[in-house]
């Protein structure tokens, strides 16, 4: 029973190493909340519900995008009532959501997605700043 | 199956014929069934009375974020000038009353254009209203749309165009490095019922926009009326934009 000791220090550092992960995240203050969004800028309910925004606003913008550049038709109904002009600057960002930065790129980077869009439409608010300073903060 | 010789020649024929029936029937509909052409007249004398005036040009680089490349083989342009003699290639202008005059040259929207046609993505296209249009985000920047136009109306961004726009306008997308652009006869305030923004800015008034279809749109009076020519018809692109002489 002398390597008592040896089983049981053994253990711990089997049980430490094997919850690595778990300090690792709380380290990190990583939590299963999500992001904190800022919210919309003016509009409680823009062009559809939160859910249906939340689920499939990727498809949402490449039907409006279709629709403005391909059918030559730049007004876009919402779920509610209202006629928008599709803009992903003038409209989703400037009217809706105020800020890319607080709102769709708190998401992505928690998600971990990257969309291109950026490096041809504009952010909201850096209409005469520094254009290139923009593109690499993302 | 049994098939005679007969009516499988007879069947084959029949297919053949159908085929080519509707490959003509596209091409002839699409041109004569078109009631709305937009195009431009472009009355150049009226233009060189303001021979340094580059005011269609200034607004059409803001409106829609053109850069200013100082190097030009990187150049970017949607509209811009040139001489007669590169603008009309092949005439003789030694003589010619027109022959120090600036030109505004631009995309002709082609009534058959040569680039649409080998646009591998339809990322440019012939719109119903005529206009020659681009969708950036289809546009791989394969660039076979410049080796097929015939008037280098088509720019290819070599760099990233963002550090040579000055004050960009939020109301239109800058590109990015690797598409190619063109004029679009500003698409963008067609649909809200405006005239392409170089119209509106020309304080000689020297720019006509209209239907080319509509025989009594003002363009069309102004081309019944006046002489006037296009680039390179010989090449039968159909262009749409006209110059007054
Ligand atoms: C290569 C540059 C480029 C990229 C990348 C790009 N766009 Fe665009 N987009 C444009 C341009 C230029 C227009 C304006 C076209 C017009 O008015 O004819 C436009 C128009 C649009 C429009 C309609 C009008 C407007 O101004 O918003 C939508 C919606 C849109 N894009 C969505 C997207 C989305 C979503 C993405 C990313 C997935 C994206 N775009 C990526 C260049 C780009
Ligand atoms: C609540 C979180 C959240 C917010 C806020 C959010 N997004 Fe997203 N977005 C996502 C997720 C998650 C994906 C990836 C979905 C997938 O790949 O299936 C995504 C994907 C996209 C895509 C497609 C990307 C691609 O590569 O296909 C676009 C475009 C996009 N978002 C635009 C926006 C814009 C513009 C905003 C701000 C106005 C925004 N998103 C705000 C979560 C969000």
């Amino acid at each position: 029973m002398r390597d008592r000791p040896v089983i049981y220090g053994g253990l711990a550092v089997f049980l430490a190493v094997i919850t690595l992960p778990f300090w690792r995240g709380i380290e990190s203050g990583v939590t299963t909340k999500g992001p904190e969004l800022a919210r919309p800028a003016t509009a409680r309910q823009c062009v559809a519900s939160t859910e249906f925004m939340k689920s499939s606003h990727m498809l949402l913008l490449m039907e409006m995008r279709d629709q403005a550049v391909r059918s030559g038709d730049p007004w876009y109904v919402g779920a509610g009532h209202g006629t928008y002009t599709i803009s992903l600057t003038g409209t989703c960002l400037e009217q809706c959501h105020g800020s890319k930065t607080e709102f769709c790129d708190r998401c992505h980077d928690y998600a971990g997605v990257a969309p291109g869009c950026w490096s041809c439409h504009l952010d909201a608010g850096h209409s005469t700043g520094s254009l290139t300073a923009m593109r690499s903060s993302r | 199956m049994n098939l005679s010789r007969k009516a499988f020649l007879r069947v084959s024929c029949f297919s053949l014929l159908g085929a080519a029936m509707r490959k003509t029937a596209a091409a002839f509909g699409s041109t004569f069934s078109r009631k709305v052409q937009w195009g431009m007249a472009v009355d150049i004398r009226k233009c060189a009375r303001r021979p340094e005036c580059t005011a269609c040009i200034d607004v059409c680089d803001q409106a829609h974020n053109v850069p200013r490349v100082p190097d030009k083989r990187h150049e970017v342009r949607w509209i811009w000038k040139d001489t007669p003699e590169h603008a009309f290639e092949g005439e003789d202008f030694r003589y010619s009353s027109i022959a120090k005059l600036p030109v505004m040259l631009m995309c002709n929207h082609c009534d058959d254009p040569p680039c649409v046609r080998v646009c591998p993505t339809q990322a440019t296209w012939k719109r119903e209203d005529g206009i020659v249009a681009m969708d950036w985000h289809r546009c791989i920047g394969c660039r076979y749309c410049m080796a097929a136009c015939p008037y280098e109306s088509r720019s290819f961004n070599w760099v990233d165009p963002r550090p040579y726009i000055k004050t960009a306008n939020p109301e239109f997308p800058t590109r990015t490095k690797g598409v190619v652009e063109k004029c679009t006869f500003c698409v963008e305030r067609i649909s809200q019922g405006r005239e392409p923004a170089c119209v509106e800015a020309c304080p000689e008034k020297a720019l006509i926009f209209g239907n080319v279809m509509d025989a009594n749109s003002e363009i069309r009076r102004m081309l019944s009326s006046r002489d006037h020519v296009t680039r390179k018809p010989e090449l039968g692109t159909g262009p749409n934009v006209f110059y007054l002489l």
